[in-house]
């Protein structure tokens, strides 16, 4: 018997806020979250902006100074945002849920990429016998969900996915299959990300992937715009939590949304080029999983990274999966305000699907003033629109040719 | 003796996020002052700096008070 997955708790950590009132308003208001980097002197770099988190305070979200000394920022996100969905789901492990049924997958891209680069420094200024015995767990990019772990005492199923940019899609599908298959009632899941960091930026710079709009910071995430001219880096996380409905139910759950579609594809085909074909496979394989018809899906929030390339390829993408049903679906790219967050991107980008199927709203895609003209969807340009949606669908596409489709619905009993 | 003292409690307040009052020089850093074994190789490392001393492997291990500490810099330094 399959169980049914609903999503009863949510929480981010985003340059738009990192509550979920602040957030939205901020995404229904079309603002941006990119502006200048303060972490460190950018003056060298081709690109300077991104969807930055000023300011952040581990301690605000209730994490011990003493803990968070020992997390990489990557993890301090993750945590954050899962302490917020556990609370917003009213969840309290070990009294209405049994410790042992509710399991983790917070998965990140890269991991600890500013504990790596502190480390190296330290390996090549003082030597060996100084690096940090921390370093290794604090750097593994499987941490955040070991930290989730600990920190909310959730000691069932416990993994992470790493596969770059589809990583918090890839979390949170796995997740939906873990309770739907019953080895957890609850699953804390999502993606945690945090690459603004000399060495970070250098090497998205150095692919020539990253926007170079450094004088009008909030123009620069421009998807699916004649001039956009690459993607914004982003930071943060994004968590849900999902659980069986009778578990829902039976705790009396206020209920966001239901989790009904999965899907996965491979490329096989360049390490960082998408090749359309491998997308549409896994937007197909998500419908059919879901058992419906790709005209009954009202919304996708997009991939949408702002590239020349990437964009591209997701519109055909979708054509290819919807035929003539790809004209009449709302597109939108919300990394037009968040940026683009890299693994944590799939979690942020789940827990706006499911603000929308629950406020009856669509984010728009924001600095769409000269639309593509080889790109021809619905991209919900600059202004959010009210729509019943009842359907909708997240895409994640990441660097090796990893593909991540879910699917969500409203919730009706 | 107080120098060495305060400079050891300094580091060890900092390093393990504890309160002035539990670092005493009978204090124990696993059992009392919540230090687990990653803990107690970061704080020699960091204690080898500030005095500029090696502390071996061998040794760090037969120290686990506060005060073994203070004792093993002031006969080493």
């Amino acid at each position: 018997m399959k169980h049914r997955v609903v999503v009863t708790g949510m929480g981010v950590v985003t340059s738009l806020g990192s509550d979920l009132p602040e957030f939205w308003n901020n995404l229904l208001n079309g603002k941006s979250g990119i502006s200048s980097i303060e972490a460190f002197d950018t003056s060298e770099y081709t690109t300077k902006i991104a969807a930055e988190i000023k300011g952040f305070n581990p301690e605000a979200f209730g994490i011990d100074k003493k803990d968070s000394r020992k997390m990489d920022r990557f993890v301090q996100f993750g945590v954050a945002a899962s302490k917020q969905a556990v609370q917003d789901a009213g969840l309290i492990i070990g009294d209405n849920a049994d410790p042992e049924r509710v399991g983790v997958i917070v998965g990140s891209g890269i991991g600890g990429l500013g504990t790596w680069e502190e480390q190296h420094t330290v390996l090549m200024e003082k030597g060996p016998r100084r690096v940090s015995p921390f370093f290794i767990p604090m750097m593994i990019a499987n941490m955040a969900s070991g930290q989730v772990s600990m920190v909310t005492g959730a000691k069932g199923p416990n993994t992470t996915a790493v596969s770059a940019c589809a990583t918090g899609t890839h979390s949170i599908g796995d997740s939906f299959k873990m309770i739907q298959r019953g080895d957890a009632d609850v699953m804390i899941c999502g993606g945690a990300e945090a690459t603004i960091r000399p060495i970070g930026m250098a090497g998205f710079c150095a692919m020539r992937a990253m926007s170079t709009r450094n004088e009008e910071p909030e123009k620069a995430s421009r998807p699916f715009d004649i001039d956009r001219d690459g993607f914004v880096m982003g930071e943060g996380a994004g968590v849900m939590i999902l659980e069986s409905l009778d578990h829902a139910l039976q705790r009396g759950a206020r209920i966001y949304a239901e989790v009904i579609g999965y899907g996965m594809s491979g490329d096989a085909f360049h390490m960082t080029e998408p090749d359309p074909d491998g997308a549409a496979r896994c937007m197909t394989r998500a419908i059919k999983d879901a058992g419906l018809e790709p005209e009954e899906i009202q919304y996708i929030n997009a991939h949408g990274t702002s590239t020349p390339v990437g964009d591209k390829s997701e519109t055909t993408a979708i054509k290819k999966a919807f035929g003539d049903h790809a004209y009449k679906v709302a597109v939108s790219s919300t990394k037009s305000m968040t940026g683009h967050l890299l693994g944590a991107a799939g979690g942020v980008e789940a827990v706006i699907v499911g603000l929308t199927l629950q406020n009856g709203m669509i984010p728009p895609t924001v600095n769409l003033d000269n639309q593509d003209p080889e790109l021809d969807l619905d991209y919900v340009p600059n202004k959010p629109r009210e729509a019943d949606v009842r359907v909708a669908l997240s895409n994640s596409f990441g660097f090796g040719g990893h593909n991540a489709t879910i699917i969500m619905r409203k919730y009706e009993a | 003796m107080s120098d060495v003292y305060d400079r050891v409690k300094r580091i060890v307040i900092e390093r393990l996020g504890v309160e002035e009052a539990e670092v005493t020089a009978e204090a124990s850093f696993k059992d009392d002052l919540g230090a687990d074994s990653l803990d107690v190789v970061e704080l020699v490392m960091e204690l080898e700096d500030e005095f500029d001393l090696e502390i071996s492997d061998e040794d760090a291990e037969k120290i686990t008070t506060v005060g073994e500490v203070v004792k093993y810099i002031q006969s080493h330094a």
